[in-house]
């Protein structure tokens, strides 16, 4: 909103302005009303040109020390003080501190015979002196056409009020003259014609029983303004002006995580949920769960000491907090300190423009973190896709310039394709979540996954999504041959897993035990053979060692009958007796 | 002088076509300086009383230019003004009364033509 007032004001310098102080005008004149020139507003019996007209005054006082003069010619000053004092605003009290002139101009026709040549110099004078008495820098004149009714000489009326405009322009004071609008002309009299400045014109429409109030700059001479139609409330604190039409993609973004208050859906969001600023669409059909989910993030917001404000658009407050206590989620405490304000309002109940100009008031009032709006889709009901859309491009681009996160839930209705929203935002929403109803098994589970989510990671996964007293969990879906299984088939489905799993690990230890068992049967045949083999070796030893045994002795008894027979190879018997004994080959 | 005791609608209602003979006229000619205007309007009112209510008027010319307060009080918003104070009801004629008949109509010595 800012952003306008910079964009307007930088580019002229040049145009002095004075400051209505209403909200919403300012921003889309750029920063007021041309100073010291008349301005005209327009408009058809009660849209509140006397009200806009006044309210400009009293805050000239109130909140520019400029002092004003209301010059009244439909109303006495008594209706004007009762009027305004609904509003909150003192007149007689302005009137007691000389800072505000309230004169009511009253031409009786049926009192008053013209004859001859007359001009207005009686009500020049007392402007004049109304203007003097209290240093005036604001005239109001309320509604001035009503002279024409008073008096009969329509040449000398409009000379004269020519003459009053380059009058008002030369005294130097910023006016507000107001005019009921004619056929086909802004004003029955073309007041338009003298006041060239600036043209402000009101509506007030009804649609399907419904009424919008709207403001239009016309035209500003000198300076850029915004040239929609604005729509604008009336309310306990004034007039309220809706500037933004589109505020535009210049929004600053944040790379802040905010929990969605669900640890398995921050899971599938890259594990920690939403970036800060963003829209989220919770989309689904009736009874799938959008309002607890809502209510989830509404719920962390607040139990991260940010607030929240809650649009409830098909429960009343209570109920939400009834119905929400049994999933879990206390609201009543947030609202208790504070933290989350609840508005529950049924959608019918005033005209889109309205709701947004309310939803913008709201916000600027309360500024919360957190906006939930619950649900969109109940706008339909009140203009066509156009509008509806038109109307969330400005609630979303007013959330995202201030950073606001927001969380939209959306009714889909069966038989439509479930990816698409019936409000047709999908290209303004940044992370949508879809739920859906899985019928299977007799059964009627929730699903939800993650249709898209704007600059993160994202799970691609359906998850089976359960409310219970503990809140929203998400469970891992079965995916088989059978399709997705949720609900008792997906607990059939785990139990079954549970013995499988169970059965394979009895079937490893078994598989092990056999091994086991294996192995030794083996190793004890091997000992045994290897047993056998060490009896058979320890008794072949044997053999052959009593076979030297006898070889040696066989030997020694012929040296010894050598000896005793005294024969020639006593020299080297003995010899040979060695070394034959030396090598064991030489027993084979 | 307040608004309230000023505001005139409700003798108007009750007014009747002219105003037969009463004793005494109060008149009052609101002006701005000295203008061609007031000074024709001024010499019109005169013959005029002169003539049609001789000895029994009194004519207090407020020049606004010196008491620009005034004007509130009578409701003026053209100039030249001529107030009728007395008799009541209260009525005006505005201009430089040029026109006797129409003057002495709206001064109620006439029935208004229907």
């Amino acid at each position: 909103m800012s952003q306008i007032v910079d964009a307007f004001s930088a580019v002229e310098n040049t145009l002095p302005k004075a400051p209505t102080g209403i909200a919403g005008l300012d921003e889309i004149t750029g920063g007021g009303l041309p100073r010291g020139r008349p301005t005209l507003i327009c408009g058809a019996a009660g849209c509140g040109k006397t009200l806009l007209a006044m309210e400009f005054l009293i805050r000239g006082v109130i909140e520019y020390g400029e002092p004003g003069v209301f010059l009244a010619f439909e109303e006495t000053a008594e209706d004007l003080a009762q009027n305004v004092r609904s509003l909150g605003f003192d007149l007689q009290q302005l009137v007691d501190q000389q800072k505000l002139v309230v004169d009511h101009v009253h031409v009786e026709r049926n009192e008053i015979e013209e004859t001859g040549e007359y001009d207005l110099e009686g009500l020049f004078i007392r402007l004049g002196y109304a203007i003097d008495t209290v240093g005036a820098k604001r005239v109001v004149l309320d509604t001035i056409e009503t002279l024409f009714g008073g008096l009969t000489n329509v040449g000398i009326l409009r000379s004269e009020l020519r003459r009053l405009f380059r009058w008002l322009k030369e005294k130097g004071v910023t006016a507000v003259i107001t005019g009921e609008r004619g056929d086909g002309a802004l004003t029955r009299q073309g007041l338009e014609e003298y006041v060239s400045d600036c043209v402000i014109v009101l509506d007030h429409r009804v649609s399907d029983q419904l009424s919008t109030r709207r403001l239009r700059i016309v035209k500003y001479r000198g300076t850029l303004h915004g040239t929609n139609e604005y729509p604008f409330l009336i309310d306990e604190t004034g007039i309220s002006v809706l500037p933004i039409t589109s505020v535009g993609l210049q929004h600053q973004v944040s790379a802040e995580r905010v929990s969605t208050g669900i640890v398995g859906l921050d899971a599938m969001l890259g594990g920690r949920g939403v970036f800060r600023g963003t829209t989220v669409l919770i989309s689904g059909t009736a009874g799938t769960g959008k309002t607890s989910m809502a209510a989830h993030f509404a719920h962390a917001s607040c139990h991260r000491g940010e607030r929240c404000l809650y649009f409830s658009f098909e429960e009343s407050r209570d109920q939400l907090m009834r119905n929400m206590r049994s999933v879990g989620v206390d609201l009543q405490h947030w609202v208790e300190q504070d933290l989350l304000q609840i508005h529950a309002n049924r959608p019918t109940s005033q005209g889109l423009e309205i709701h947004l100009v309310t939803m913008h008031k709201l916000v600027a009032q309360f500024q919360p973190r957190l906006v939930v709006v619950d649900p969109i889709t109940n706008f339909l009901r009140l203009g066509s896709q156009t509008e509806t859309e038109g109307m969330l491009v400005r609630m979303i681009d007013f959330l995202k310039q201030s950073g606001t996160t927001a969380v939209f839930t959306s009714l889909t209705h069966g038989g439509h394709a479930l990816e698409q929203s019936e409000s047709g935002v999908s290209s303004l929403i940044d992370t949508w979540l879809l739920l859906r109803d899985i019928e299977l098994g007799g059964e009627r589970n929730r699903g939800l996954y993650v249709l898209k989510s704007r600059g993160m990671v994202h799970s691609n996964q359906i998850r089976e999504f359960t409310l219970s007293e503990a809140g929203v969990d998400l469970k891992e879906v079965y995916m088989g041959p059978e399709g997705v299984l949720t609900g008792s088939l997906r607990l059939a489905q785990e139990a079954r897993e549970r013995a499988a799993t169970t059965f394979r690990d009895q079937e490893i230890e078994r598989r092990e035990r056999l091994l086991e068992r294996r192995r030794k049967l083996l190793e004890a045949q091997i000992a045994a053979q290897r047993a056998e083999f060490e009896a058979e070796e320890a008794e072949l030893l044997l053999g052959i060692s009593q076979e030297r045994g006898a070889a040696d002795v066989l030997l020694a008894d012929r040296f010894e009958m050598a000896r005793s027979r005294m024969s020639e190879v006593t020299n080297h018997t003995p010899k040979n007796h060695t070394r034959k004994s030396l090598p064991p080959g030489a027993y084979t | 002088m307040t608004l309230e005791s000023t505001r005139p609608q409700a003798f108007a209602d009750s007014s009747v076509g002219y105003v037969v003979d009463p004793d005494v006229w109060e008149l009052r000619l609101y002006v701005a300086g000295q203008t061609t205007k007031s000074l024709i309007a001024f010499e019109n009112l005169k013959r005029l009383c002169d003539e049609h209510l001789p000895g029994k008027y009194t004519i207090e010319v407020v020049d606004l230019l010196t008491h620009p307060q005034l004007a509130r009080g009578d409701q003026i918003v053209a100039i030249p003004t001529l107030v009728r104070r007395l008799p009541h009801p209260i009525r005006k004629v505005i201009g430089d009364l040029s026109n006797v008949e129409r003057t002495l109509v709206g001064l109620q010595l006439r029935p208004a033509k229907t």
